[in-house]
């Protein structure tokens, strides 16, 4: 209740291009939050299934690892795109 | 216990002391960030006390109507001044490029070969890796046989690991060809990352968070992959060997194929771009973090203080991390594009 108060306080004397602006400003906030979830839960796959490898054959630990960042960098690189899009709408 | 009473007694003072919170100017973090990350026609260092320590950079245009060849200082265009009818626009379509501004008023962009900060920066990271390179080479040269230590020993062990993990065992066969330009590839990158989280001049340019330096590169393996593609690859890529209704009334696969030559190296760029550019957001962002909550009383200040320092030097040491692993995978799907063209035809076995 308090912030739907806020919201129109903050929004009534805006026209309707800084409204939208700002409408785009919040959904560009939601959208990078949504790729943090997808960075988060892509990585945190490839970590666990990382670490169960190197549990169970210890010996080849360091090439495991190395693989595993490289993954990590890729699947780093698709949630960034929608980062730079988030970036560009801000 | 004698101190930590009296460490908790001034903390308790301080909050109380600061409930008046103090009038201090808006912080306009947006501004702060994107001034750092982008490009600008001086070098800004600091400012001490109320003048700021800048090093202007010379402006080259040419004009496109009819003004001519124009070099001179940027410092002559500071605070908004017009100079031959140039200036910095300030917002609208051009904002912070230089525009000429005809008689009427109207706004046009000139041929820009100015040397930005970025592009002194550029210059230096590349003297810096020459200079490096070189030496390296040099030592090598005058004594073949010996054993390395110091600078050269450990430009060793980075350039064999490169070379020997990545290049030779992606490539395979006639790896010798491509080593010279994905070795360079790797340390440009790498150099250029790390000078970019170097927040005093020389560094402190983030050249590889500048999408126009990451498109180049991208372009250059796009161009090593297409020249290294071999007849068997582009047949592939406009008559796949796949099922005849996938090609025939709509030629989907080679259309997928066709957007796939492009689409690699545009996820190349911008996987580097944004990695790097989203990295140095962060930390300009915790550091300003200071700033913003300065109008708040000393006591949230200290604590916003040491929470932002620790957190930035964490940031600090994951740029680190971050800069040798894109600089490797920039160079790891380089070395997997260029191999996945240069592959031969395989010939089917009939099986009875």
């Amino acid at each position: 209740m308090f912030l739907f108060t806020y919201l129109a306080d903050a929004t009534s004397n805006m026209d309707l291009g800084a409204l939208g602006k700002a409408i785009g400003s919040g959904l560009a906030a939601i959208g990078a939050g949504l790729a943090a979830i997808g960075a988060g839960l892509g990585i945190g796959n490839i970590g666990s299934s990382a670490l169960e490898a190197m549990a169970r054959q210890p010996a080849e630990a360091k090439e495991i690892q190395m693989n595993m960042i490289i993954v990590a960098a890729l699947v780093e690189g698709t949630a960034l795109f929608a980062i730079v899009i988030c970036f560009l709408v801000l | 216990m004698n101190q930590k009473i009296k460490i908790i007694a001034c903390m308790l003072l301080l909050i109380i002391a600061g409930n008046n919170p103090m009038q201090s100017q808006e912080v306009n973090a947006k501004k702060i960030i994107l001034s750092h990350i982008g490009d600008s026609y001086q070098w800004h260092i600091t400012k001490w006390g109320h003048t700021d320590i800048a090093i202007p950079l010379p402006v080259i245009l040419i004009s496109k109507t009819g003004g001519g060849f124009s070099i001179f200082m940027s410092s002559k265009l500071d605070e908004g001044e017009t100079y031959k009818n140039y200036k910095i626009a300030s917002d609208g379509k051009y904002s912070d490029k230089i525009v000429e501004v005809n008689a009427a008023g109207a706004e046009s962009r000139p041929l820009d070969f100015s040397l930005t900060k970025n592009a002194l920066a550029l210059l230096i990271n590349c003297t810096i890796l020459v200079l490096i390179i070189m030496y390296v080479a040099r030592w090598y040269k005058k004594q073949p046989l010996a054993a390395p230590k110091g600078l050269v020993g450990a430009m060793e062990i980075f350039i064999m690991d490169i070379h020997d993990s990545v290049i030779k065992n992606v490539i395979g066969k006639g790896y010798e060809k491509y080593a010279p330009y994905l070795l360079t590839a790797f340390f440009f990158i790498f150099v250029n990352n790390v000078m970019g989280i170097i927040p005093i001049f020389p560094g402190g340019a983030s050249t590889t968070g500048n999408i126009a330096v990451t498109v180049v590169l991208a372009l250059c393996t796009f161009f090593v992959v297409s020249i290294s593609g071999t007849k068997h690859y582009w047949i592939d890529k406009i008559w796949p060997d796949v099922p005849i209704w996938l090609k025939i009334p709509i030629p989907i696969f080679p259309i997928t194929e066709i957007f796939g030559i492009f689409s690699k190296p545009f996820a190349l760029m911008i996987r580097l771009f944004a990695n790097v550019m989203a990295g140095h957001a962060i930390i300009l962002t915790l550091t300003c973090l200071i700033f913003i909550t300065v109008a708040k009383g000393p006591a949230i200040n200290t604590g916003m203080t040491i929470l932002s320092v620790a957190m930035a030097i964490f940031m600090s040491l994951l740029e680190l991390l971050i800069a040798y692993i894109q600089a490797y995978v920039f160079t790891l799907l380089s070395a997997v594009f260029i191999t996945l063209a240069r592959e031969e035809k395989v010939k089917k076995v009939e099986v009875n």
